[in-house]
């Protein structure tokens, strides 16, 4: 039971109080780069959360059981971002192969991710947040592929009400020196405000 | 020539460059030169570095330099080439530093690295921090990138350029640790992160792997020097507004009641915004950043959208 609701709240941790985009500047360039559709929105966010708790679930065990144990953990960032990578590339291959249909709504999205700093950022983080040093490798195990299923979810809901706010825009009158990029971060920090309201809602 | 020398001068002024709206303000009243005078930077560019470059296009150039020079007096070009040859580190490392900081500023012109630019921007010190330390990498790597230039196979340029920039992030990580241990525990997650950051693979990928290691690194330096100062542009107003301070000293009016929205995340998005809103009002192009549509997209080249004119148009 202890464990249901450890889950439960790293999940909605990830999506409300440490929201990887709003809060922790995670995955920037998607969300200013895809937000202009709603439809393109969702299938990025759809492909990160994919890649995100894939990529979770094969560098968590390798950093605890061939990192950690032979002592390498200063190779951490070259060893992640290659298993990233070679991950993302695979999966494209697979998807290809066996899942056509798959592969066309989530493919064009996927060769963006692998230079994506929120699905490197959470695998660095959920090794030193659920690591060796308090958890026993299942428990830490299911709650480092909770939070990056919490953490994907948090960028899905950032996008989609990002979409929203700038559907909303294009029909606005913007003055000339502050129209494209300058009004969506602007707009950007507006969203970001609300997000702030949640802080202090869970608790670690 | 004399032209040519005049352009010179005035980019050798970028060499001080500190902040950025000092700068912005210099491209205002040189306009008119700053469209007609970007071809006869580049020709600076290869003339000069003619001595120590093996590329095809070096011969090219030198013909019609040839061609250029011979209706002038012989004296005259000698004495020319000889305060040119004086001139042309410090004017190449001005071009350079005028392109990297002003034209082609990666934050504010080319949005590149948005990441840790609205991250770490918290305090100014931490943004120096952060300049520094992906300059480093950006010097580095563009360097071995353009040694490699030739031995990496194309189809596999990207991860082997992912390799590169993970080893220096990796060396810079350490040396870090060992000799700031202070300005890695600010920086955290987001030191890492400069694997990811599309400045350092944008420019393997744009320059490093078309151009000599020298020029590369001088690319490398003027990037990551154009990195810096928006970093710290940004990192002082936020510093000033949101904690009252400035390097860590108290300020004196501010301190007392500091606007706690710039310290947090959606004053960061809130400035860089204006920012970019400033830079775009003062070099008069009111629409979007120089984008050439997916040109400075590390992911281009495999990307199914740079077809259809990329995922940002």
């Amino acid at each position: 039971m202890n464990t249901l609701r450890m889950v439960v709240t790293i999940i909605l941790a990830g999506i409300l109080t440490n929201n990887y985009v709003l809060s922790k500047f995670l995955g920037i360039c998607p969300f200013l780069g895809v937000s202009k559709k709603l439809n393109t929105a969702m299938g990025m966010s759809a492909a990160v959360i994919f890649v995100m708790v894939l990529s979770t679930a094969v560098t968590y065990p390798i950093q605890r059981f061939v990192l950690e144990t032979l002592g390498l953990e200063y190779l951490q960032t070259i060893v992640f971002i290659l298993i990233i990578a070679a991950l993302v590339q695979l999966v494209e291959i697979v998807l290809k192969k066996y899942i056509p249909a798959l592969h066309a709504s989530l493919g064009v999205y996927l060769p963006l991710i692998t230079t994506n700093c929120a699905v490197l950022g959470c695998a660095i983080l959920v090794t030193e947040d659920f690591g060796s040093a308090s958890y026993g490798f299942g428990e830490g195990y299911l709650y480092a592929l909770s939070c990056a299923f919490g953490s994907g979810v948090g960028f899905l809901v950032a996008m989609a009400i990002f979409a929203g706010v700038r559907r909303r825009m294009e029909f606005c009158d913007i003055p000339e020196t502050l129209k494209g990029l300058p009004i969506t971060l602007i707009a950007a920090a507006l969203v970001a405000m609300s997000f702030l309201g949640f802080s202090g809602v869970v608790h670690m | 020539m004399a032209k040519k020398t005049i352009s010179m001068r005035k980019n050798s002024q970028g060499d001080s460059a500190a902040v950025l709206e000092e700068e912005l303000q210099k491209v205002e009243p040189t306009e008119e030169y700053s469209v007609s005078d970007d071809a006869s930077d580049n020709l600076d560019f290869f003339e000069n570095d003619s001595s120590f470059e093996d590329d095809e296009f070096s011969e090219n150039v030198d013909e019609t330099e040839k061609s250029d020079v011979s209706a002038d007096d012989k004296s005259q070009k000698e004495a020319e080439k000889k305060s040119a040859a004086k001139e042309s580190v410090a004017g190449q490392l001005g071009a350079a530093m005028k392109r990297g900081v002003i034209i082609e500023n990666p934050v504010l012109r080319l949005v590149l690295g948005t990441c840790p630019t609205l991250a770490t921007t918290t305090a100014a010190s931490n943004a120096i921090g952060m300049g520094i330390a992906a300059t480093l990498v950006l010097i580095c790597s563009n360097t071995v990138i353009s040694l490699l230039r030739h031995v990496i196979p194309d189809k596999v340029r990207i991860p082997a350029y992912i390799t590169v920039i993970a080893s220096f992030v990796s060396i810079v990580q350490m040396l870090v640790k060992a000799f700031a241990p202070a300005l890695d525990e600010s920086l955290g997650i987001y030191l890492p992160l400069i694997v990811v950051n599309c400045i350092i693979l944008g420019r393997a990928e744009m320059y490093a792997s078309k151009h000599a290691p020298a020029l590369s690194a001088l690319d490398g330096l003027a990037m990551g020097v154009g990195f810096t100062t928006a970093l710290l542009c940004m990192g002082t107003i936020r510093e000033v507004l949101g904690a009252g301070s400035l390097f860590g000293a108290k300020l004196p009016i501010l301190s007392g009641q500091p606007i706690l929205f710039f310290s947090l995340a959606p004053g960061g998005f809130f400035v860089f915004g204006l920012l970019i809103a400033a830079a775009n009002k003062l070099s008069k192009k009111n629409n979007l950043p120089v984008r050439n549509g997916c040109g400075d997209c590390p992911a281009a080249a495999t990307c199914s959208l740079s077809g259809k004119g990329g995922c940002r148009s």
